[in-house]
């Protein structure tokens, strides 16, 4: 799993000084840091320390009050959550946000939703190169479901599947924008261990086949210690840690926030 | 069948696959699902790929003689390195795809593998990690490339590049193919299988061309298939049953193999395909009907109270009016009609089975009720007898002459006798040649005459039929001399959709105890409905209300077992219900789920030395395997139940 030498490309996302609150509680307080392309980097920290927030800010749901953002050598103060999927950043949800009447394949199609050209028109008389598109799209789902192994629930309403592989399909319908990065929100909670592994297995098969940067958040410090290249961590809005898990693990302030210090 | 052909008799399969090709070039031979879609292969496609992976395998080195060993799930590519070896005068072996590596290293090392072809990363992991042990294994070719790009070890390469090679030695080598076809001779071996071992290592069983040619030809003949027939192939490849099955048949009659997209859509698959010629183990057919037992349970009520109204019909004249028999009366004709439409055809359906014509099951004893209710909804399903020694083919029963209690007549072409001490001796084309590399194994099966000692035990009825009753080394006698037969009464218990796995024990003893597996999904699924709350295997099956459920079904046994005077006193005395479920991983079961009874009697002989005493539970600990290699233990306190026995009354039968 562990390869030996892993390359690192230029820094994609630089998030720089951010600071956000909500009327006075302040969620994150000059937080900073970078994801370098094709890199696994997980946010860690115990609840409430700004984690989902820091996802949120970067995909655009939230607008910082302070600092920059700098996503692919583009400056901005904050996104628009139209603007972060179509250059490429995908996401998924701590509480599973899929369609839950449709089946799994509809709801990998819906991912396809901005790689759509053609107009809606030409989708409703479904001819020419609405139908050529429609098949692309199709073919392109099919291998995401061959990619997880999905095939047997295929045509299943996806509110029927167990939690684990809805947390799967979910996965494949960010998977379906055919992201550059990848945002995974707590992917594994609530699995047992059989299924954790095949999801770490299928996150570093996105990494590496894809070639897809990630930005996770995880609680399962097992799971981040193992698949993560960088970790941040994050207590009460502040950054306190930041590097190699091997560092990261070493870090006094790190030990302190997670096991608690006498005052 | 025609015989004459470009590369005379057709009596090697890479003949006859060059007689398909050149008879039915356009006709379906293979059908795969990929990303949704059904990809097809025509013969003549098959033919030509077969041509070039051949050249790839000579130019790499494979040369007549040499092994091949192919892991993996049922994929045509797969089948193509089936025949590309035979093109080649090599011997394909196949393997096991769920073994764990260290399994495989012992068929690799025995087999002298130098060459496999396997399917996919989790293969060639376990090959890889092996590898050390196995000096003559230099060659590794992967047919799906996925989670590989990294892998740079020089032994390895795509099936496509392999194709590739192969494509460019034939340009330079134009000939090559056919003229190694032209060279293989029936008496050549044609596929080595491994046996699963229920004792001992595995030793090759060693079958030529002829053999499963001859089986096939049987097979086909009785059953009237041909091209136009459809088979989903979905057991493993390493088996005989698919062998001759899927393969060999395929190859003499000309029909179709359809390859599902993974082991967990098969009953999809099946549906999409409605395969005309099926052929399951008895568990696959027991866990279909639990499967649709539990969705009957969860039916509208209106649609249960018909299904039990026409199944009860079904029971009383179903299987009789599937065998023609005349002396149905005209009311129940009618009923059955409408039940037909309303209830049988509507299952039918849903099993995947509209189109079936025969259906075959063999491998282990099937329950009677099992095999009636598949042919009281109308499926034509019948039982074979046979090994891997003899290419599955001994035993059939013609259509019409269906027996729920034996395995039928012998087949065409194969001579069957009793030898004195009750077992089956076989003599025929399909058996087999030798044990790889085992002299001293050979001649301790076949005898001076050439008749092949089965290690079944079994008799013919009043009208011919071969009736197993168990392993001839497993039937043993209670300690007053009754006849004890461990599979007869275990196969009486795992009828019942809430028991998964049973073992007996009894041989020189007083009385019959048993272990019991229950059955988690239905046991689970029973629970539900009673809302019993359970963490998992080991919870449910240690619960009161779970050990009621099984003590009902061991006292129903009883109650039928004494109904016949020979089995009368193996009633289960005492049972208790195993804290964990026996598992192929832990050496406890065969590949094929067969117990493996000594290492279970040696594993848990705390247990059934309580089962011998007035103890009422027993604590133990067993070590188990996870999926991933590593383990673990499990520790319960295993309780102990007395089952009720019934005195010997042959009124009884009729229950």
């Amino acid at each position: 799993m562990s390869c030996a030498q892993r390359n690192f490309g230029d820094v994609v996302l630089d998030l720089r000084n951010i600071s956000l609150s909500f009327g006075g509680v302040k969620a994150l307080s000059n937080v900073s840091f970078d994801v370098r392309e094709h890199e696994v980097r997980a946010i860690i920290g115990p609840n409430g320390a700004g984690k989902s927030s820091m996802l949120n800010v970067i995909n655009g749901v939230y607008h910082p009050l302070e600092g920059e953002i700098i996503f692919r050598g583009e400056r901005r103060r904050e996104m628009d959550t139209h603007q972060a999927a179509a250059q490429g950043i995908a996401r998924t949800f701590q509480n599973i946000a899929l369609f839950k009447g449709m089946s799994v394949i509809d709801n990998l199609l819906a991912g396809r939703n901005l790689k759509v050209k053609s107009s809606f028109l030409a989708q409703l008389l479904y001819w020419g190169p609405a139908l050529r598109e429609e098949l692309e799209h199709r073919r392109k789902v099919e291998e995401i479901i061959d990619f997880l192994e999905i095939q047997h629930v295929r045509k299943s309403a996806v509110g029927q599947l167990p939690y684990g592989l809805q947390k799967r399909v979910e996965l494949g319908r960010a998977l379906a924008m055919e992201p550059s990065l990848l945002l995974l929100d707590e992917p594994m909670a609530g699995m047992n261990v059989e299924e954790k592994q095949d999801m770490c297995r299928y996150i570093l098969d996105v990494n590496d086949q894809f070639g897809t940067t990630l930005v996770l958040i995880e609680h399962d410090m097992g799971v981040v210690m193992d698949i993560s290249d960088r970790v941040v961590v994050l207590d009460y809005g502040k950054k306190i840690g930041d590097g190699t898990p091997a560092d990261v693990r070493n870090n006094q302030a790190v030990i302190d926030a997670y096991l608690g210090v006498k005052h | 069948m025609s015989e004459e052909s470009i590369g005379g008799a057709l009596d090697t399969f890479p003949r006859l696959l060059l007689e398909h090709a050149r008879v039915r070039p356009n006709a379906p031979a293979m059908r795969e699902k990929d990303l949704g879609i059904w990809q097809t292969y025509s013969w003549s496609e098959v033919a030509a790929h077969v041509g070039a992976l051949a050249c790839g395998l000579a130019a790499q080195g494979f040369k007549r003689g040499m092994n091949l060993a192919i892991v993996g799930d049922n994929r045509p590519r797969l089948y193509w390195a089936f025949m590309a070896a035979q093109s080649l005068g090599g011997v394909p072996v196949p393997l096991y795809q769920d073994a764990v590596a260290q399994e495989m290293a012992f068929v690799l090392d025995d087999a002298e593998i130098a060459f496999a072809v396997v399917e996919d990363q989790e293969q060639v992991d376990k090959l890889l990690e092996v590898l050390p042990q196995l000096p003559r294994l230099k060659h590794l070719y992967y047919e799906d490339p996925r989670g590989l790009r990294h892998y740079s070890q020089a032994s390895l390469m795509s099936f496509d590049k392999l194709l590739q090679v192969g494509r460019a030695f034939e340009l330079h080598n134009p000939g090559f193919f056919e003229a190694a076809v032209a060279a293989g001779r029936p008496e050549d071996v044609s596929v080595i299988l491994y046996t699963s071992g229920t004792t001992g290592k595995p030793k090759g069983v060693c079958q030529t061309h002829a053999a499963f040619i001859a089986a096939g030809r049987g097979c086909c003949a009785s059953d009237k298939l041909g091209p136009g027939d459809e088979v989903l192939s979905y057991l493993p490849m390493a088996w005989v049953g698919d062998h001759l099955f899927s393969y060999a048949q395929a190859l003499v009659a000309g029909f179709t193999i359809n390859c599902p997209e993974s082991g967990d859509t098969v009953m999809i698959d099946m549906r999409e395909i409605g395969p005309t010629y099926y052929f399951a183990p008895p568990r696959v057919f027991e866990n279909l009907l639990t499967q649709l037992m539990i969705r009957m349970e969860d039916a509208a009520a209106l649609k249960r109270r018909m299904f039990h109204c026409f199944m009860a019909l079904a029971r009383r004249c179903g299987a009789e009016i599937l065998a023609r028999k005349a002396h149905v009366s005209l009311s129940d004709r009618l009923l059955y009609a409408i039940g037909d439409v309303l209830v049988f055809g509507p299952l039918r359906n849903v099993l995947g089975m509209s189109r079936v014509r025969v259906a075959y099951t063999a491998g282990a004893a099937i329950g009677p009720d099992l095999f009636r209710f598949y042919r009281s909804i109308g499926i034509n399903l019948k039982q074979f007898y046979g090994s891997t020694e003899t290419c599955a083919y001994v035993c059939l029963q013609p259509d019409g002459q269906v027996k729920f209690d034996t395995v039928g007549l012998p087949a065409p072409g194969v001579d069957v006798r009793i030898a004195d001490n009750g077992e089956v001796l076989v003599k025929s084309p399909a058996v087999l040649k030798e044990y790889y590399k085992r002299p001293d194994a050979t001649a301790e099966v076949i005898d001076g005459q050439g008749y092949f000692h089965t290690g079944d035990a079994g008799f013919f009825d009043a009208d011919g039929h071969l009736r197993i009753i168990d392993r001839a080394r497993d039937v043993g006698k209670l300690a007053n001399g009754a006849l004890y037969a461990p599979n007869y009464i275990e196969n009486k218990l795992k009828f019942f959709t809430h028991i998964k796995e049973a073992v007996a024990f009894g041989h020189r003893r007083d009385e019959v105890c048993a272990f019991i597996n229950i059955d988690l999904g239905a046991v689970g699924d029973w629970a539900e409905r009673r809302g019993l709350a359970y963490s998992g295997y080991t919870d449910l099956a240690a619960r009161d209300e779970v050990y009621d459920l099984v003590q009902k079904c061991v006292e129903q046994v009883n109650f039928e077992l004494a109904a016949d005077p020979i089995v009368c006193d193996s009633q289960v005395h005492r049972f208790l219900v195993l804290h964990k479920e026996l598992d192929p991983d832990d050496d406890e079961l065969t590949r094929t789920r067969k117990v493996r009874r000594s290492f279970v009697e040696e594993k848990y002989a705390l247990l059934i030395d309580a089962l011998y005493s007035a103890k009422v539970s027993q604590y133990i600990e067993t070590l188990v395997k996870f999926e991933d290699g590593r383990s673990g233990k499990i520790g319960a306190d295993v309780r102990i139940r007395d089952a009720r026995t019934f005195l010997h009354a042959p009124a009884n039968k009729a229950a």
